[in-house]
């Protein structure tokens, strides 16, 4: 008793600097989680505080995963995933393997590559738009030029068809520097004399990228996927620029619609079970791929 | 209810006060869209500054952020605004959640007839029900979609005898809704001066509420109907009634026929660009902005020329415009009174309506002079008495987002029948009017 009056222990000084960030951690993710569970289960609207609100259950839940429209959306947000994440690590890889090559001017090539990244969304949403101006955008004129199409017979933007691969285009321009960079970094953390082994053992060029490059790259492509696949499930500025989610809901992600909900329509406890439905997913998703991504990095 | 009676009575007793010791100047903050009339105003309110000892502050947001922006001011129980001039479907939203103070006793006091404005716009800015003589606005901005095309083109000979020898009739500004189609798919793709141009500039935007706000310029001619009975929200049958179909079939041949390439995405701003570029014959936007493409040095004056949305099986055009309301959570909303009692003065609307914005009280419209006043007056005037809103109800965005993407689907997107569209919609619509808790 006399000890404690005397002074803190040890166990209590660590609570005390703990405590702050705890108390913030719980204040700013968990009672807001906490608080959407909660919500997700009422007809709750934000614009409607006078309203009475009822707790309806399963309801909103029931609601989402059996709307049509709601699984299209997640089929188009599923199509931006893949193909960006596709194209990202597939060029980001082949760029960061030719930067790494020693030539002159290769910190200036690495300067130019990188800049689209560094844009604000809004800006490069803006941007592109006009590139695929049918009647005076340059994208069209450079595909006419390759293919002796009349620029203004195709609509990136506005065909169906083309507004999903218009979306993956654009954020495959601005990100790609992203995984480069990442692979870059990899590729400079192999030691030079695990080659200089492989050349004295008279293995090929391309035994030694399957043997030695790709192994050693593979932890960092893979955390430059889950950073993109984490953003890129979230995304919503540039495609708003871009497309609005248009024509008709074809580019409109999960991301776009969830806006939609809970901050047009206010509809505040159905939006709440939308995020929680995501939130579960994304979690998920990640948790099983962080796994695999600790057995790469343990072998 | 309550909390509107303690608002009136709150708001009649601060007016009282206010008016009988009004020389405490205020400075006001008047929220708009950011557009023509709202420069035009700017100019109009300095007479009040010069006679109230008010100052005038004024906050305009661009339009496609400004349901976003000032809903949820309103919904945040907001001060920025002590008066704000909005759209005509958030009265309903407005007066039933408290967020316009209730004009009536006001009204009264001052002897502001709502009988002096047209009863149009009195009924669609400024009643809540719908109707009723419970009113939160005074008409501030009559407005409604119509058409401006290149009288120009029209005028040209080689162009006048290619349409004849092409359809048989006289070019000239279209009587019926197909008579337009037919004359924008003439334009489509012509050859005029060494450019190519395009038939109309229409509106197509996914967004906000651009695509509705077209296509119902084509519904309400064709004779399109919310509900069966009015206040009964029986939908089926009205909405998706053979006529609606027609109407959204058309609509989408006129998108696919006779618009510019890339118009996929398109609303006022758009509408303009195409027209003063030199790209479209006719166009369509609201009243509002007539003014203004009638004094473009390029392609206005002897250039242009206007029409009120055509009929088909009747009169119909799209309604537009606000009304002007006081803010509930305003500190200043003696002072705000004041500026709507000055603004209803038929002296002001006068001279509103000659500085560009569209009056709507009755001495204005009434007056002998007022058809020739302006190139267009006479078509706002015949818009005006065929006007038709969107729904007005509380959950007004709800509902408008379920057109705008189920229009969207099918014009833009070829996404299944016009028929299913409107069937879709219907669906939508009663979830919403269901929830809450009119079915």
């Amino acid at each position: 008793m006399a000890r404690r009056i005397k002074g803190l222990s040890d166990r209590a000084i660590a609570w005390i600097f703990v405590a702050p960030t705890i108390f913030l951690l719980l204040a700013i993710n968990i009672f807001p989680l906490i608080w959407t569970i909660n919500l997700s289960f009422t007809n709750f609207r934000a614009n409607r505080l006078n309203r009475e609100v009822d707790y309806v259950g399963l309801r909103n839940y029931e609601r989402i995963l059996t709307d049509t429209d709601i699984w299209l959306n997640m089929q188009a947000t599923a199509h931006f995933l893949f193909w960006t994440i596709f194209f990202q690590v597939l060029i980001g890889f082949t760029l960061a393997y030719l930067i790494n090559k020693k030539f002159k001017g290769n910190d200036l090539w690495t300067t130019i590559i990188v800049l689209p990244m560094m844009l604000s969304p809004a800006v490069v949403g803006n941007f592109w738009k006009f590139l695929y101006q049918p009647q005076i955008g340059l994208f069209n004129y450079i595909v006419a030029f390759f293919t002796g199409k009349d620029p203004s017979s195709f609509e990136m933007l506005g065909s169906v068809d083309l507004a999903p691969w218009s979306i993956v285009i654009v954020d495959t321009w601005m990100w790609t520097p992203f995984v480069m960079l990442i692979c870059l970094a990899g590729l400079r953390s192999i030691p030079d004399y695990i080659y200089e082994a492989a050349e004295i053992d008279r293995a090929s060029k391309l035994r030694q990228f399957f043997t030695i490059t790709i192994p050693m790259v593979l932890p960092f492509l893979m955390l430059a996927v889950l950073f993109r696949g984490i953003e890129n499930f979230k995304m919503f500025d540039l495609v708003v620029q871009l497309t609005g989610g248009g024509p008709g809901s074809t580019t409109e992600l999960t991301s776009i619609n969830l806006k939609r909900e809970a901050f047009e329509k206010w509809r505040t406890g159905y939006a709440s079970a939308y995020a929680i439905i995501l939130f579960v997913t994304v979690f998920g998703l990640a948790s099983i791929y962080v796994k695999a991504l600790n057995k790469v990095k343990e072998r | 209810m309550k909390y509107s009676k303690l608002t009136a009575v709150s708001a009649l007793s601060m007016t009282i006060a206010g008016l009988g010791a009004s020389a405490q100047a205020d400075d006001l903050t008047l929220c708009w869209a950011a557009w023509d009339p709202a420069n035009a105003l700017v100019e109009l309110s300095k007479e009040f500054e010069a006679e109230s000892g008010h100052s005038m502050s004024f906050e305009f947001i661009p339009w496609p952020n400004f349901a976003d922006r000032m809903l949820n001011e309103l919904n945040s129980g907001g001060k920025l605004c002590d008066l704000l001039i909005g759209d005509s479907q958030w009265i309903g939203g407005g007066a039933e959640n408290g967020h316009y103070v209730k004009l009536n006793d006001f009204f009264d006091a001052e002897g502001i007839s709502m009988g002096d404005f047209a009863d149009a716009t009195v009924y669609a800015y400024s009643t809540w029900p719908k109707g009723t003589p419970n009113y939160y606005a005074l008409p501030a901005m009559g407005d409604a979609n119509g058409w401006f095309y290149r009288k120009d083109w029209f005028a040209r000979e080689d162009i006048r005898e290619a349409f004849k020898a092409e359809t048989g009739r006289e070019l000239g500004e279209p009587k019926t809704q197909k008579e337009m189609l037919e004359i924008a798919q003439f334009f489509q793709g012509r050859e005029i001066d060494g450019q190519t141009v395009y038939g109309a500039a229409i509106f197509t935007e996914r967004g906000s509420e651009g695509i509705t706000m077209g296509v119902t310029s084509a519904l309400y001619p064709w004779g399109f109907k919310y509900e069966n009975t009015p206040g009964s929200y029986d939908m089926e049958g009205a909405v998706n009634s053979a006529e609606a179909v027609e109407a959204l079939e058309f609509y989408k041949e006129f998108y696919k026929t006779a618009t510019p390439p890339g118009y996929t995405n398109s609303y006022m701003g758009e509408s303009l660009d195409a027209f003063k570029s030199g790209q479209v014959a006719m166009a369509m936007n609201w009243f509002a902005f007539f003014p203004g493409l009638y004094a473009d040095p390029n392609t206005g004056g002897d250039k242009i020329d206007f029409f009120v949305n055509p009929p088909q099986n009747q009169a119909g055009s799209t309604l537009g415009g606000q009304g002007i309301s006081v803010v509930a959570y305003s500190d200043k909303q003696d002072a705000a009174l004041e500026y709507i009692k000055w603004f209803a003065n038929p002296e002001v609307q006068q001279k509103w309506w000659d500085l560009g914005g569209y009056s709507a009280h009755k001495a204005v419209l009434e007056s002998p002079e007022f058809v020739d006043s302006a190139p267009f007056a006479g078509d706002f005037l015949e818009a005006m008495g065929a006007v038709q809103d969107f729904w007005q109800e509380p959950a007004y965005a709800e509902l408008l987002l379920a057109m705008q993407k189920r229009i969207h689907d099918y014009v833009v997107a070829d996404q299944g029948t016009a028929q299913e569209a409107l069937d879709k919609l219907i669906e939508d619509w009663t979830e919403t009017f269901e929830d809450e808790g009119k079915l």
